[in-house]
């Protein structure tokens, strides 16, 4: 071993200078790739990395990571499957932090950074969090859930400030980030926001949108006029136009805003005040929030919307005549959110007013109401494709859609990176020719050859899967329901998708065959979800069997039985079978 | 390496019988446009079978799905909001109760039974110009405003009483 070593040592770089190249590195994929290349790589490398990604918490173990990472100080950790967003997953599935951040305490006590995304949380979680690392800067919790008040009173009271009792030394290691994103609870009350200490000055990000309750105005206005530093501030609901006109007359300097209730009737000074109030922010880059707001009072965000890059008008219900008169405004608009109250002909703006335009969501007001026939066309979709040729990303929710426009929209916006359509009925086809909807995606997958991640919807048969797994090389995530005509649909994507790592499918017939034909490709993907499917626990026992190091774990809800398998999660791991699971889900 | 499956091919949707799928409630619905007439808020919770919806479909998220129960939930949260309403010619006054009704085309249509006479339809240019009868409130400030001028929460939370004037009186009462 030690000649060995010697000979390896004499003809290499040493390693600190290997360790540091290897620091300049950040993508992780990158990482991983070097890690591969000898055994002195892979040291150095481990050594060095201090951005920990961990795209699904159950495919590897605290133990696995702490042994192999010592220096970490920042991490990002996703855990439930996608679906989860759609109550597809049943209450306490998993994905439970707590095992987590008790290694985190022990083996990086220097943690700064913790992003999670579909995660529980507990209380206890996030005072162990907020108890156990002097140096805690940034906090996001995307998603997540099992958290109420008295965490983030925790979170307030402990990470603000800490004092290290060095002689003539004191040391604040501030937050700078607190941002709980779509996690939403009624549990959360507004109470937390008057726990960080008047010593506390140096919050930049504070992210509470999507709080359902009333925020402690008087907490807020206090917390925001010490924090010079703020540069994005998204307020909820509770928080209304008087309110906010207070807020931004202390920051003006703010890149990212989201208002709070644009509902409130004004006197005419106040009207003059908050115009003034937009008119002096000079940096904004994005914009949300915006709930209720009508014609009346959107005028005076247009002095704010000159430098704005992304606008999110997911609340505010506008009309089309209100989307035309507010675009203009937005000179550099790359991202556009609305709703499909503004219909084909708001979207018709969209094209005209906005030629820099990357990404557009567009969101359904009223997506359970079956008879609806409101909303936005394949009208709509064709007039951005028209307008907007560096179109990259696209979310949109209608409920009808034809081949012809998809051909269209895609030649005219080869570069869709993101192609997410959902044609809101389950199975409907192109509704001028009755046809399946197999030639769009067909048009999608052939015509943009950068397309990463696809959703399809609307009536499809294999032929469409034909195609996905014909063209679609760089396919990273695939969203599937309702379609397909036989298993032959699913072996096309696994056989044909090279980069294939996130499946999720949903009502669909393929059944068992379809499964076991990706035998060897799902220990190159992330996971494979399958709900509603014709899949058998019987087959999933020998996908189990044969694949050793995939996790197969069915999930029993009211629709399972003892042969039918209606909710099914596979996914490589090296840390084996969960410890966690509960009675309801089943590892085979 | 036998594996025993069966592969059906059907017509229709795909998976399990579309009957099965669950059945939840719709929550009250919010017409995009107040005076839109294709929606009716009073079909509550029963869905027939055939239109039956499905778990967790469209997929959007559940607490944009929250934000908009919440906005149903919230007009009836209790409290009523009477309001007195007059109509020219009529011997005396009726009242009722805004939290009652979601949107103005509920309004009108109960305000024209309650007084038997007819509104006609609202737009934002004409008013209810050609009507035979014109709807108005006081609001807050004490002005007379033309009913379905604002966004209907709007206008709950600011009327003060109703007034259903002669549309020859009511015109040249508008907003911008």
């Amino acid at each position: 071993m030690d000649q060995d070593h010697k000979k390896l040592k004499e003809s290499s770089f040493p390693c600190e200078v290997l360790e540091k190249v290897l620091s300049f590195i950040d993508s992780h994929k990158d990482r991983s790739s070097a890690s591969l290349v000898c055994k002195d790589w892979y040291d150095a490398e481990r050594w060095t990395r201090s951005n920990l990604f961990i795209g699904n918490c159950y495919s590897v173990s605290p133990e696995i990571v702490a042994r192999r990472f010592p220096k970490i100080k920042s991490v990002r950790l996703k855990g439930k499957p996608r679906f989860s967003d759609f109550n597809l997953l049943p209450q306490n599935w998993g994905a439970n932090v707590h095992a987590w951040l008790v290694m985190f305490a022990k083996v990086y006590p220097s943690l700064e950074e913790l992003r999670l995304k579909r995660m529980t949380v507990s209380d206890e979680s996030l005072d162990l969090l907020a108890r156990s690392f002097p140096g805690f800067k940034a906090l996001s919790l995307s998603s997540c859930d099992g958290f109420t008040d008295e965490g983030l009173k925790a979170i307030a009271t402990h990470c603000s400030f800490r004092l290290l009792g060095l002689v003539q030394m004191i040391i604040y290691q501030n937050l700078t980030e607190l941002d709980i994103a779509d996690s939403v609870t009624e549990d959360i009350g507004g109470g937390w926001l008057s726990c960080f200490p008047e010593s506390f000055t140096s919050l930049e990000i504070l992210n509470c949108a999507s709080l359902q309750c009333e925020v402690s105005f008087d907490a807020l206005e206090r917390l925001v006029s010490r924090c010079k530093a703020l540069r994005v501030l998204q307020v909820n609901e509770s928080i209304n136009l008087e309110q906010l006109q207070r807020l931004l007359v202390q920051v003006p300097h703010l890149t990212r805003l989201g208002t709070g209730s644009f509902m409130q009737e004004l006197t005419v000074r106040q009207y003059k005040d908050l115009q003034t109030a937009f008119s002096n922010c000079k940096n904004l880059q994005a914009l949300s929030g915006l709930w209720d707001a009508t014609s009346v009072y959107l005028p005076f965000v247009y002095g704010a919307c000159a430098s704005l890059t992304f606008l999110n008008l997911s609340e505010a219900n506008l009309r089309s005549g209100e989307l035309a008169k507010l675009l203009p405004h937005c000179t550099s608009l790359r991202r556009l959110w609305v709703i499909d109250t503004v219909g084909d002909k708001g979207l018709e703006a969209v094209g005209s007013s906005c030629p820099l335009l990357e990404e557009l969501r567009v969101f359904p007001l009223d997506p359970y109401d079956l008879d609806n026939q409101q909303g936005v066309t394949e009208a709509g979709f064709l007039a951005v494709s028209r307008g907007c040729p560096n179109l990259k990303y696209v979310l949109y929710f209608c409920r009808k859609m034809t081949n012809d426009a998809v051909v269209t929209i895609v030649q005219n916006c080869p570069d869709f990176t993101h192609f997410r359509l959902c044609i809101m009925n389950p199975g409907e086809p192109d509704h001028l020719t009755n046809e399946p909807m197999d030639e769009a995606f067909g048009a999608v997958t052939k015509t943009c050859t950068k397309l990463r991640r696809l959703s399809v919807s609307g009536l499809l048969t294999d032929k469409a899967f034909e195609y996905i797994g014909k063209f679609a090389k760089n396919l990273e995530t695939l969203s599937v329901a309702f379609a397909g005509s036989s298993d032959r649909g699913m072996q096309c994507v696994l056989e044909g998708c090279p980069k294939l790592r996130k499946l999720e499918i949903r009502d669909c017939l393929f059944g068992n065959a379809a499964l076991l034909s990706g035998l060897d490709k799902y220990e190159t993907m992330r996971s494979l979800w399958m709900s509603a499917c014709n899949l058998t626990i019987k087959g999933c026992k020998l996908l189990a069997k044969e694949m050793p190091r995939l996790n197969v774990e069915v999930i029993q809800d009211e629709w399972s039985d003892e042969t039918h398998a209606n909710k099914v999660y596979v996914y490589r791991s090296v840390a084996g079978p969960r410890r966690d699971t509960p009675p309801f889900v089943l590892t085979l | 390496m036998e594996t025993s499956v069966a592969t059906e091919l059907r017509l229709g949707l795909p998976g399990r019988d579309r009957s099965e799928a669950k059945i939840i409630s719709v929550s009250n619905k919010r017409s995009s446009s107040e005076m839109d007439d294709s929606c009716d808020p009073q079909q509550e919770s029963v869905v027939p079978a055939q239109k039956a919806q499905v778990v967790g479909w469209p997929p959007v998220r559940s607490y944009r799905k929250n934000i908009l129960q919440k906005k149903a939930e919230s007009s009836s949260d209790g409290s009523a909001m009477f309001v007195k309403v007059s109509m020219d010619g009529a011997p005396y006054l009726r009242k009722i109760d805004l939290k009652f009704y979601t949107n103005y085309l509920d309004l009108l249509k109960a305000l024209q039974s309650m007084f038997k006479c007819t509104i006609g339809v609202y737009s934002e240019r004409e008013g209810y110009d050609g009507s035979e009868f014109a709807p108005t409130y006081e609001d807050k400030d004490g002005d007379w405003m033309l009913v379905g001028d604002v966004p209907w929460e709007m206008f709950v939370t600011s009327c003060k009483r109703m007034r259903i004037m002669k549309g020859s009186e009511a015109r040249g009462l508008g907003c911008l």
